[in-house]
Formats: structure tokens, sequence, C-alpha cells
């Protein structure tokens, strides 16, 4: 099996286990009982599909490894996803700054992440390995729900107060350039895409852009400029704030590491 | 009906009330599972999605605002109800029903 494929699939993998423990932090701080319940469903969507992915790059290493090695006993330079999903529900750039966690921040990013990965599960569908092919069958229809909760809330946040919206507006400017990763290509991702595992993320960008351009309108946000910069979390290289992510993330299993219910 | 309650800053702020209705896979009809404050319609829904139906409870969701039911009040409790309760004749259970009926 190709290293790349692995990668591919880690790719996916640790996107949605990653964006699944930052949403998972509102479990029980929702701003409210419905949204709090809300959110965790989709936090468990996405741990869903992580555990899928991890159990099919499991299988196919074949080398005794598990779904829980990969997730909790990779370090950062380890994992593959989007630098975007990794960030905290704030406009922090320090990992150690004090921050509350800001619903607005939470529903830009949803917005964005979800935006791609439905048109990308709804091509993956056709991917040549079947087990992915499956996988994408069944997120999509997650990935749809998750568009929609995210998608709603952008216009009642971005077309609601003068608060709301400010911060609407903040969240939108300060994740926007991150953005940019999805376009750029990997190695992994043309090898991917080139045996037809995966799917050309380019391709999907005027349809993103349409899809957004269309939000933004009906939230009355303004799109701020592209950014020049790209960040680099899928090639491995991340910002200081996934360390703090997977600190919470895997100490439990780091610390009894035969441990079983 | 005076609009007052509806425009000040303070009732702007609390969320109506929702009653939600959820039909099961194998139910004929949409039963009342519980209520939720939400802003309009089309987020009551939303939310029902995700507080009543995460165990697969149903198909189907209806909502409707709780101000538009109109309910009886308990005190009448007594005289709407208590006469029915000697006319046991209402009741269809003194008849025979053919075999060829089947289930009713």
């Amino acid at each position: 099996m190709a290293q790349q494929h692995l990668e591919y699939l880690l790719h996916l993998a640790d996107n949605a286990l990653i964006l699944g423990q930052r949403n998972a932090e509102w479990c029980g701080h929702g701003p409210i009982l419905e949204e709090d319940l809300a959110l965790a469903n989709m936090s468990l969507d996405l741990v869903g599909q992580a555990r899928l992915l991890y159990q099919h790059v499991a299988t196919l290493k074949n080398d005794g490894g598990t779904e829980d090695k990969l997730a909790y006993f990779r370090d950062v330079p380890e994992f593959r996803n989007y630098t975007l999903l990794e960030l905290p529900h704030s406009t922090a750039l320090a990992a150690t700054a004090a921050n509350d966690r800001d619903y607005a921040a939470t529903i830009v990013r949803n917005f964005l992440y979800s935006a791609l990965m439905v048109p990308l599960w709804n091509k993956l569908q056709a991917s040549e390995d079947a087990q992915l092919s499956a996988i994408a069958a069944k997120s999509l229809k997650e990935a749809t729900y998750h568009l929609r909760h995210s998608r709603d809330w952008l216009m009642r946040l971005g077309d609601g107060t003068d608060e709301s919206r400010a911060r609407t507006q903040k969240a939108l400017n300060h994740f926007m350039p991150y953005v940019q990763e999805f376009w750029t290509a990997s190695d992994m991702e043309t090898a991917a895409a080139e045996a037809g595992v995966g799917v050309d993320v380019s391709s999907l960008r005027d349809g993103f852009n349409a899809l957004l351009d269309d939000a933004l309108a009906e939230a009355t946000l303004t799109r701020p400029a592209a950014g020049a910069y790209v960040t680099t979390g899928k090639h491995g290289l991340h910002s200081e704030h996934l360390g703090f992510v997977l600190a919470e993330m895997q100490s439990l299993a780091r610390a009894h590491p035969e441990g079983v219910w | 009906m005076t609009s007052a309650p509806h425009t000040t800053p303070a009732a702007l702020k609390e969320w109506p009330l929702w009653e939600v209705f959820v039909r099961s896979k194998q139910g004929l009809e949409h039963k009342h599972c519980g209520s939720l404050h939400a802003a309009d319609a089309q987020q009551a829904l939303q939310m029902a999605r995700d507080v009543y139906t995460r165990r697969q409870e149903g198909v189907s969701i209806w909502v409707l605002p709780s101000a538009s039911i109109t309910a009886s009040a308990p005190e009448d409790k007594d005289a709407l109800f208590e006469p029915a309760a000697d006319k046991i004749y209402r009741h269809p259970t003194f008849y025979q029903i053919p075999e060829e009926v089947g289930h009713m």
C-alpha cells in the first residue's frame, strides 16, 4: 500500500478528529442547551468519521496498530490536519493566551470546513478505495447537516445584533487566511488524486467560493482579502495550538496505555 | 390582541417556546415529545432534530408555537370529563365483532 495513500487517509481522519475534539470543548458550556447538544452531536459525527478512517488505515498497514494508537500515540508533526481546525474558538494567536470561547468563531470555522467537506465527500464516493468510498457516503450526510447548521447560524449572527455581527466578522477575518491551505496541493493529495483514491481539491475551489459569497451576502458580512501566507498543517508543520489540543486529548490514554473499559 | 409584550426589548431577548412532535418510523402519527425555545420555526425544527431525535426516535418532526395552543383549564376538569365516567355504553365493548372483520 502506497505511503501517500495512507497519509491521505490520515489527513482526512486527523481533520475530523481535531475539529471534533475542538468542538467537544463546548460540551456542557454551550450558549444554550439546544446548541450544546447540537455541537456535541456534530463532534460525535466527526469523531465517528475519524474512527472509521483510522480503522481503515490500521487495517491497510496491518502492523498490529489500532485506531487508538493512531489517535493517541502520534505527536504533533505526525498529524496531517489543516491548521485551521486546531485553532481555539477565539482569535487568539498565542496558545497560552487566556481566552473565552466565542461561538461566532465556532460557527465560522464549522461553516468553512463543512463547505469544503460536502463537495469533497460527495466526490470521494467515487474513490477507487472502496472503504473510503463507503465512509464518504456516510460522512456526506453528516457534513450536509453540519453545513446547514453552521450556515443558518452564520446568517443569524452576521445579520443579527451589532455585537454578534462584529464578532462574526472578526472571526471571519481571522480564519479566512487559513482557508488558503485547502487549495495548495501536497504530495499525498496529488498522489491520491492521480491514483483515483482522492480528489484534486483545487477542483472544488470555484464552488466553495460561490457558496461562501452567497452565504456571506445572506449574512451581510464582508469577505476579507486573501493573504499570501499559506499554513502547513497538512504537511505536519502546525501552529503552537495543536500541542495543547493533543495534550488534553491524549493524556488519559498515555497515562493508562493498556487501559480498557 | 395587544402587541406590547412582543415589542419590548426585554421580550425580544426571550425566544418563544415551541412544542415538538415527532413521528417514529413505525408510528402513524406525530406524538408530542417536548418543547424548546427558538427564535423562529426553522430554528426550532433544527434544534428539535438535535434535542429529540438523537436516538433515532423519528423520521419526521413538527414544531408549533406553544402560544398557539388553546388548552382546557385544569379547574374545569370535573365539569368537562366527569360526566362521561358513568356512560360505559359509549365504549364499543358490547358488540361481537365477526371474525371476517379482522383487526380494528
